[in-house]
């Protein structure tokens, strides 16, 4: 049911608790974040991906403040929760939702679980609602060429 | 008049005689106490471990106040006989002092467990404040304590050792923690909570002997395991003092048996507080001392009448940063029991119904509503009509509604037992307006504080004039004033944002506290402290000020604005070489470039080898010059020179809000030095230093703090006003609220006025902090976080195409 294709993203130590990071997967920005250690799945890390682009004014959500399980975007200070992808802040509602994908640690390594080619919409992550306020997905963050160009 | 003898100075002796005082004068008092001190408050003893208070902040009642009441007082004498024939009492002194009535307020000692080596150097009880001293003499960083007892002493014992330092175990026989209060859940989580802050519990187990050559070097447990320890702490029970009392022949059994008017087997010998049983229960709180101290002087005083009988038990206190409430019978054998539990916000609440009444509670994380059981525990009322509104109180229909539904019998103050009838006494007889006045008046909320807010409430409620002295909270996140937030970092040692949102927080924070507590650390410490990046705004975490698109800019620092061809030179490289959309000149007389990409930032860095200007931050942004006397015709100051080592000296600080100074060689003002932050405005003969200037959201002229006749004082006036802003304004207060909040006559009085020793204290201070401090550009060349400017590449490659529509073109 579940048609996922996993990615080994990381190192969990390359993402420090309670931070987020973009990282690049084909042309999309995707931000991953480790809420840091879990009270309910033991000792580990917990992480959360989902895209990098505030549905405000595709602010990069990777570089907002974690408080809790959500986000604050450091451009408007929206809200945004990690889990559901929706906005909490400024008010509450599923019209602006985020894409959120399924991540997983294992040995180690952060994977995250992308919507396999031929399984339309996953379960759970609507990542086709998400993209630009203009509703065209993948069109790319405004500043992620340069970012990718200067990483590559 | 006859004499009144009371043995005992501590607590219940005290109160008691208090209650006795106010009627009307028949007795020359005399006091012994075995200790050297007046009378404290012994259940503050262990925030004086923890290094919050000092000895003379838990006074209750000063040497004056023994004076003014002719009372004699002797200290460090302990009674060791009475002869009830004779009606004597001879001490350790060897006098021997006649009483018509005697008080035996004798309290507790520690119980000592039968354990082999407790006479060893090191072993400690902590009962008085000689033994909190002694135990703080030995704590400190690395040494290893054993608390043996997992109640509410060992806890708090516990707690103020880790506090200073110690590496802490808590030895605990029963299987749960603080088990006369908690039921096993209520245990478990406290135990979570301490584990969590780095103390070690272990359960179930006795320490059968304490090992070492002369002095403590470990102990041994009952499971046969050793573990090494430099000092251990005996807090496994108390027991009522009740030797005196059997020497005399007086009845006890656990404790010196009391009727209900809290007489003894005796006549003319009354006993009150801990070393009382009455009616087969001791108790160990204080809220009975009070109860019992008021009946016993109605007794003492012909006023015979009023009844002891009994108090519900019940503590309210504060463990490892946890607010905990217990009262009455919790157990649920034939109780219905109510409860509600949120791991994730850390509280939990029992409640235990019976017969359509409350018999018992247990709060841990949340006790706001302690008071509302406690009332119905005292009153027994019947709560079959509230039951759906047990745990959470149906809204009320107006603020005042739930101080106006308490009896004017119910008690506000556990701790010192003032009602709500005898507040607002206060408040209509004697005009008390705010909560110091309550607290002078009444002495409510003196003690442990926690009915401060309910104090509060009353005041509100009924002060024709009330003024909430409350300072502004931080945030929800962490509900304390900025001011208390300061010295709990402070006195509690908390080094790090995530810790202080655990214990005196919500554990979450968010981005509103998260950079106010970065801050507070960073001053407080003075730079040496474990910066959490996680807990700063993106543009703390990359040392650039985000832009609209997510791009960053980047404004080097060029001090006093004065740069060369070199510098110029350098930047236009930089702005060629990244493409930079934007170039400008920024009002401060320096350069912006706009629009570098994070993952440039590094690079763009090290091409400028200019220092950060600090643009981006609540820190140091520039000092704005003119040509000073160095070419200007009407210059009489070199206020370039000057501005140049002002930046300098304050550089790479950070403040509660951004500070930008100016230098001006004359009142013409040109560099705008009267709106700024702190500027200096030269004249004929020596400077003006003006501070608390704005020209941006609102325009201020800055008050004048001090004129002084060379550079170097004016630098130094500025200093000192630069760190008493760092440490008492509120993080985002500009100077120039900061200014008018406290008033230009406090500010000088506390800095450029102030004593030699508080002027060096905060120069000090500052130093420290500027030793710490490092130009954050340094990053660019090593990070402080992994990842810190470039995006992360996956490690697997994607291979195939769907997902996204120009993989191939993707280099990964």
């Amino acid at each position: 049911m579940n048609s996922y294709r996993w990615l080994r993203v990381t190192p969990t130590g390359n993402i420090p608790p309670r931070e987020g990071r973009a990282v690049l997967i084909g042309d999309r920005e995707i931000a991953l974040f480790n809420l840091g250690p879990s009270a309910a799945s033991g000792a580990g890390d917990q992480f959360l991906a989902t895209d990098n682009q505030c549905p405000h004014k595709g602010g990069p959500l990777c570089d907002g403040i974690v408080t809790g399980a959500s986000v604050v975007c450091p451009l408007h200070a929206w809200k945004v929760n990690l889990q559901t992808g929706e906005v909490e802040r400024p008010s509450h509602g599923k019209d602006h939702c985020v894409a959120t994908y399924p991540t997983r640690v294992e040995e180690g390594v952060v994977l995250i679980g992308l919507p396999a080619a031929n399984a339309g919409t996953p379960e759970g992550a609507p990542y086709e609602e998400a993209g630009t306020p203009e509703g065209a997905p993948y069109v790319g963050h405004p500043f992620k060429g340069a970012n990718r160009g200067a990483a590559a | 008049m006859k004499r009144l003898v009371v043995v005992g100075n501590g607590m219940a002796g005290m109160a008691c005689l208090e209650q006795i005082l106010k009627y009307a004068p028949q007795f020359e008092v005399t006091v012994f106490g075995d200790e050297t001190h007046v009378n404290y408050n012994r259940i503050m003893l262990s925030s004086v471990l923890a290094g919050e208070k000092s000895a003379d902040d838990i006074v209750l009642n000063s040497v004056e106040w023994y004076e003014r009441h002719d009372i004699n007082l002797r200290v460090g004498v302990r009674i060791v006989d009475v002869d009830t024939h004779a009606k004597t009492v001879t001490g350790t002194d060897g006098s021997v002092t006649p009483y018509d009535a005697l008080l035996l307020a004798t309290g507790s000692s520690a119980w000592l467990p039968p354990i082999d080596g407790l006479k060893k150097d090191g072993v400690f009880v902590f009962r008085t404040l000689d033994d909190t001293r002694a135990l703080l003499e030995r704590a400190g960083p690395g040494v290893k304590a054993v608390v043996i007892g997992g109640g509410l002493l060992g806890l708090e014992a516990a707690r103020g050792l880790q506090v200073q330092g110690c590496d802490v175990t808590v030895v605990h026989l029963m299987s749960t923690l603080m088990e006369r209060q908690l039921d096993p859940d209520g245990g478990y989580y406290l135990l979570g909570k301490m584990e969590e802050l780095g103390v070690h519990v272990l359960l179930g187990r006795t320490t059968t002997a304490i090992l070492g050559n002369g002095h403590v070097e470990g102990v041994a447990l009952s499971d046969d395991t050793c573990m090494e320890a430099d000092l251990v702490v005996v807090a496994a029970g108390i027991r009522p003092n009740i030797e005196l009392a059997l020497k005399g022949g007086i009845a006890a059994n656990r404790g010196i048996l009391v009727n209900d008017y809290m007489e003894t087997s005796h006549p003319d010998i009354y006993a009150v507080g801990e070393c009382v049983e009455h009616r087969g229960v001791c108790y160990g709180l204080v809220a009975p001392l009070y109860e019992q101290g008021k009946v016993l002087a109605a007794t003492i005083t012909g006023n015979r009448g009023p009844a002891y009988e009994g108090t519900v038990p019940a503590a309210k206190l504060k463990i490892m940063g946890v607010d905990v409430f217990s009262a009455g019978d919790w157990s649920e054998q034939n109780a219905e029991p109510v409860r509600f539990e949120d791991r994730a916000l850390g509280i939990y609440k029992k409640l235990t119904v019976r017969g359509g009444k409350l018999v018992g509670a247990i709060l841990v994380g949340d006790t706001s509503d302690s008071h509302r059981y406690m009332e119905w525990l005292r009153s027994s009322a019947d709560i079959s009509g509230q039951r759906k509104h047990l745990l959470f109180p149906p809204p009320a229909a107006d603020a005042g509604l739930d101080i106006a539904e308490m009896p004017d019998s119910e008690t506000v103050c556990g701790c010192l037992g003032v009602t709500k009838g005898t507040i607002i006494a206060a408040i209509h007889e004697q005009g008390v307006n705010t909560l110091s006045q309550l607290k002078e008046c009444t002495r409510a909320s003196t003690s442990c504080g926690s009915c401060t807010s309910l104090c509060q409430g009353l005041l509100r409620a009924v002060a024709p004039e009330f003024e909430d002295e409350r300072k502004t909270v931080v945030c929800a996140c962490v509900p304390f004033a900025e001011d208390k937030l300061r010295d709990i970092l402070r006195s509690q040692k908390l080094r790090s944002v995530q810790e202080v949102l655990e214990i005196y927080g919500n554990g979450v924070g968010c981005e509103i506290c998260k950079p106010a507590l970065s801050y507070m650390l960073d001053m407080l410490w003075c730079g040496d402290h474990e910066e959490d990046r996680s807990a700063r705004f993106i543009n703390d975490r990359v040392h650039a000020n985000i832009q609209k698109d997510g791009t960053f800019s980047v404004i080097p620092r060029i001090h006093g604005g004065v740069t060369s061809a070199d510098q110029l030179r350098r930047i236009a490289d930089v702005a060629d070489k990244y493409k930079v959309p934007m170039v400008k000149i920024t009002g401060s007389q320096r350069i912006d470039l706009l629009g570098i990409k994070k993952a440039d930032l590094p690079r763009v860095w090290a091409d400028l080898g200019m220092p950060s200007g600090q643009a981006y931050t609540k820190g140091v942004r520039m000092v704005k010059t003119c040509v000073g006397t160095d070419f200007c015709r009407f210059g009489t100051q070199d206020s370039t020179s000057a501005g140049v080592e002002m930046e300098r000296r304050f550089e790479n600080l950070f403040t509660p809000h951004k500070v930008k100074m100016a230098a001006v060689g004359c009142p013409r003002n040109c560099a705008e030095a009267t709106v700024k932050d702190i500027g200096l405005v030269g004249v004929e003969g020596g400077w003006q230093v003006v501070v608390g200037g704005a020209a941006g959201k609102s325009v201020r002229k800055a008050d004048l703090l001090t004129t002084v006749e060379t550079t170097q004082q004016a630098l130094e006036a500025s200093e000192l006003f630069f760190q008493y802003y760092r440490e008492n304004a509120n993080y985002l207060e500009r100077t120039y609220d900061f200014v008018e909040r406290l008033g230009i006559e406090k500010v000088r009085k506390e800095t450029v006025y102030a004593p030699d020793a508080a002027r060096e204290a905060l120069l000090d201070r500052l130093r420290k902090s500027k030793a710490r401090a490092r130009d954050a550009w340094q990053e660019g060349i090593e990070p402080k976080t992994p990842a810190q400017f470039i995006p992360l590449i996956p490690i697997d490659p994607l291979v195939e195409s769907g997902f996204s529509r120009i993989t191939a073109e993707t280099p990964v």
